[in-house]
């Protein structure tokens, strides 16, 4: 995977003495200490990441935490007061106003919180707002912009004004802006947020869905873990303009850096960030890769090993079915032994494996969409993940 | 009673420096002077040609047909009432000659002021030295520079409009510089991030935002210049203001009565249909649409233009 963008060792700090906070920075004060010795704010403190080529990056944390600051040193919006910023190997802190505004228009766009439509403008001038500022012509520029509205689903509404449109509305026409100038980078910020919850989870799912038609890297400042964890590929989490974690948003669930991250997840439900295949364990089955073997012979196996079931499979690893040595008296086949038990997807989120998990007798198995065996989910190791995340 | 000079400091005295000035002003700028003067008396003496050559009842036609058209049926009717008004009071000719002045140095203080407002937006110093210019242009009684203006220029309209650009340009310029500031930080933002270059940026994003505010400075350096009128009669700018102040000289309640209606109508007139041009794009109805909903051919469309 290529690195699109490359954060290497910024800050940002506001105010007229910037050495002096980097400083005490660097002595380990906190944002705090240093507004109150030197009246500076820091905005962003040793920042290094790099965003991959068709990922969706989500930057996540509490306001003032520096993220608004973050995204917007990616398009130098804020220019950062140390470090380099490198997109495509081009560190934008050393280019000329010149080639900034040619990178503006060709390669990244952006979507604004509160919209920030142009009210004096009809949708589909807004839309096209961007190529008119790169100076393309009123023919070429308009059918893009129909483009752009039609992807979104607002081609009908192109000569409304803004103010005629609801909120989720004017946040598509944002949208149909920033896709409309066909960039390779979308930095968003916080752009669902001022949508009420049903318009943002649609929103999110308009946005997954376009980035499956065109893999683009996006940007996506956010407060609100759940659409963190619904679109993001990786998520950084910041805190005081640090970024204290970066990874998956399993990663970041299962293994939280601190107590900062971990707060995050107070009230939100990690049974629809899990998926059956999260949990699935493969060490405490006993596995029969043959389904003719004699029932005796695996019940010797089980007792041997210690394990309370086998899962068996055929040579491809196929699932076939479990069996545990009770159901293994007394039968003449294998077959004739699995216990009655219905095989999970790895996709299927953990809500909805939670209830076949309870009722089972056994630790429930995950296969793949090819109905591979993954590795079984138990009751005890469920239990156990969800008392972890807590 | 003690001597009003016991407290000054120095011989050199204000009021003399004021007079020296002006004097060096008309001996060693004649031309500058001459330049002004000239390009005022082009603008003003053009306008009210124009305004007087028309015929009077085209004339008045094409101010009721804007008002119907702009601000709707009721101020169209105002506007025909307003028109029947002017003609019972024979005062027609001063009316065209008082609205080519205000619109002269409305057009000349907007000129000048909308640019100032813009560099002011843009940049922080120049506001910090515009801005006690201002208060000194709105604060200094007009009567006082109509002496320095009929030194340099004479009698006659361009003194007056000079008077009246120096009173009425302060509001175009502050609520110029108020609207360009205040456009929401996002929009300026989104403007940035989309490649504007910052020319681009004043004339896509900032000006049509700030129109408004800036419409609401139009409208505003309109009404100052017509409450100039009266004192700018003084210096012989003539027209309405000239009406009255006969009326005052020969203490004649009828006559300056008469010519104070008659700058209040301009006034009203003015006003609406200045004020329409700020509300943005809800409130351009077509022409045609407001003859329809005069024609009650749709009782909605009238409510809806109404409340704009």
């Amino acid at each position: 995977m290529t690195d699109k963008i490359v954060v290497d060792d910024v800050y940002k700090i506001f105010g007229p003495k910037p050495e002096l906070a980097k400083e005490l920075i660097e002595k380990g004060y906190d944002k705090a200490q240093i507004f109150e010795e030197t009246g500076h704010t820091v905005g962003v403190q040793q920042a290094s990441f790099s965003i991959h080529a068709g990922e969706i990056f989500v930057v996540m944390g509490l306001s003032g935490s520096g993220k608004s600051t973050m995204v917007r040193m990616l398009n130098r919006l804020i220019d950062p007061t140390y470090g380099a910023v490198r997109i495509d190997g081009n560190d934008i802190t050393q280019m000329s106003r010149e080639d900034l505004i040619q990178l503006r228009r060709r390669d990244m766009s952006m979507v604004f919180q509160s919209f920030a439509l142009m009210p004096h403008q009809t949708v589909l001038e807004n839309a096209a707002f961007g190529l008119e500022v790169a100076g393309i012509d009123r023919s070429e520029r308009e059918p893009r912009a129909l483009d752009a509205l039609e992807q979104v689903g607002l081609k009908a509404n192109a000569n409304s004004y803004p103010s005629e449109l609801s909120g989720g509305m004017k946040q598509r026409v944002g949208l149909a802006r920033a896709l409309a100038v066909d960039p390779s980078i979308l930095l968003m910020d916080e752009a669902f947020s001022a949508l009420d919850p049903l318009i943002r989870t649609q929103m999110q799912d308009e946005l997954i869905e376009l980035q499956k038609q065109k893999q683009r890297t996006i940007v996506f400042i956010s407060h609100d873990l759940d659409e963190a964890m619904r679109i993001g590929d990786r998520i950084a989490i910041m805190e005081q303009g640090r970024v204290v974690q970066i990874g998956t948003p399993d990663d970041i669930v299962s293994n939280p850096a601190d107590d900062y991250v971990r707060s995050f997840f107070h009230g939100v439900d990690v049974t629809k960030v899990f998926t059956g295949g999260d949990l699935a364990r493969r060490d405490d089955a006993e596995l029969i890769n043959d389904p003719n073997a004699d029932p005796g012979s695996v019940r010797d196996r089980l007792s041997k090993n210690g394990h309370a079931f086998a899962v068996v499979l055929d040579n491809g690893e196929q699932y076939r079915g479990v069996v545990t040595a009770a159901s293994l008296a007394s039968v003449n086949s294998l077959a004739d032994a699995y216990v009655e038990v219905e095989p999970v997807d790895e996709e299927t989120p953990l809500n909805e494996v939670l209830s076949s998990v309870a009722h089972a007798t056994v630790p429930v198995p995950v296969t793949n969409g090819g109905g591979k065996y993954i590795g079984s989910v138990s009751q005890q190791f469920l239990l156990q993940t969800l008392d972890r995340t807590r | 009673m003690a001597d009003a000079s016991q407290y000054k400091l120095f011989a050199f005295n204000i009021g003399d420096g004021v007079e020296w000035l002006v004097n060096w002003i008309q001996t060693h700028l004649p031309g500058l002077l001459d330049g002004i003067a000239g390009v005022i008396d082009f603008i003003v003496s053009n306008l009210e040609h124009l305004l007087l050559w028309v015929n009077p009842l085209v004339m008045a036609a094409i101010i009721v047909i804007f008002g119907f058209w702009r601000a709707g049926v009721g101020f169209g009717i105002f506007c025909i009432v307003a028109m029947l008004l002017f003609f019972q009071m024979t005062l027609w000719p001063e009316t065209m000659s008082t609205l080519a002045l205000v619109l002269a140095s409305s057009f000349v203080a907007l000129a000048i002021g909308m640019p100032v407002g813009v560099a002011m937006a843009r940049n922080d110093m120049v506001e910090r030295i515009v801005r006690p210019i201002l208060d000194l242009m709105q604060t200094m009684p007009p009567f006082v520079y109509l002496i320095p203006a009929a030194i340099f220029f004479g009698l006659g309209k361009v003194p007056g409009t000079i008077a009246t650009v120096i009173f009425a340009m302060p509001p175009a310029v502050r609520l110029t510089n108020l609207g360009i500031r205040q456009v929401n930080e996002e929009n300026i933002e989104a403007g940035l991030a989309f490649g504007c270059t910052p020319r681009q940026l004043l004339r896509k994003v900032q000006l049509p935002l700030a129109m408004p505010s800036i419409m609401q400075g139009i409208n505003q350096t309109i009404m100052l210049s017509l409450s100039m009128v009266v004192i700018a009669s003084m210096i012989g700018a003539g027209g309405l203001g000239n009406t009255v102040l006969t009326g005052i000289q020969r203490l004649n309640v009828g006559l300056g009565f008469e010519g104070g209606l008659g700058v209040v109508l301009i006034a009203i007139v003015l006003d609406r249909i200045t004020q329409t041009f700020g509300t943005g794009h809800s409130s351009r109805v077509g022409l045609w649409a407001r003859v329809r909903q005069a024609l009650g051919s749709g009782g909605d469309s009238q409510e809806a233009g109404s409340t704009s």
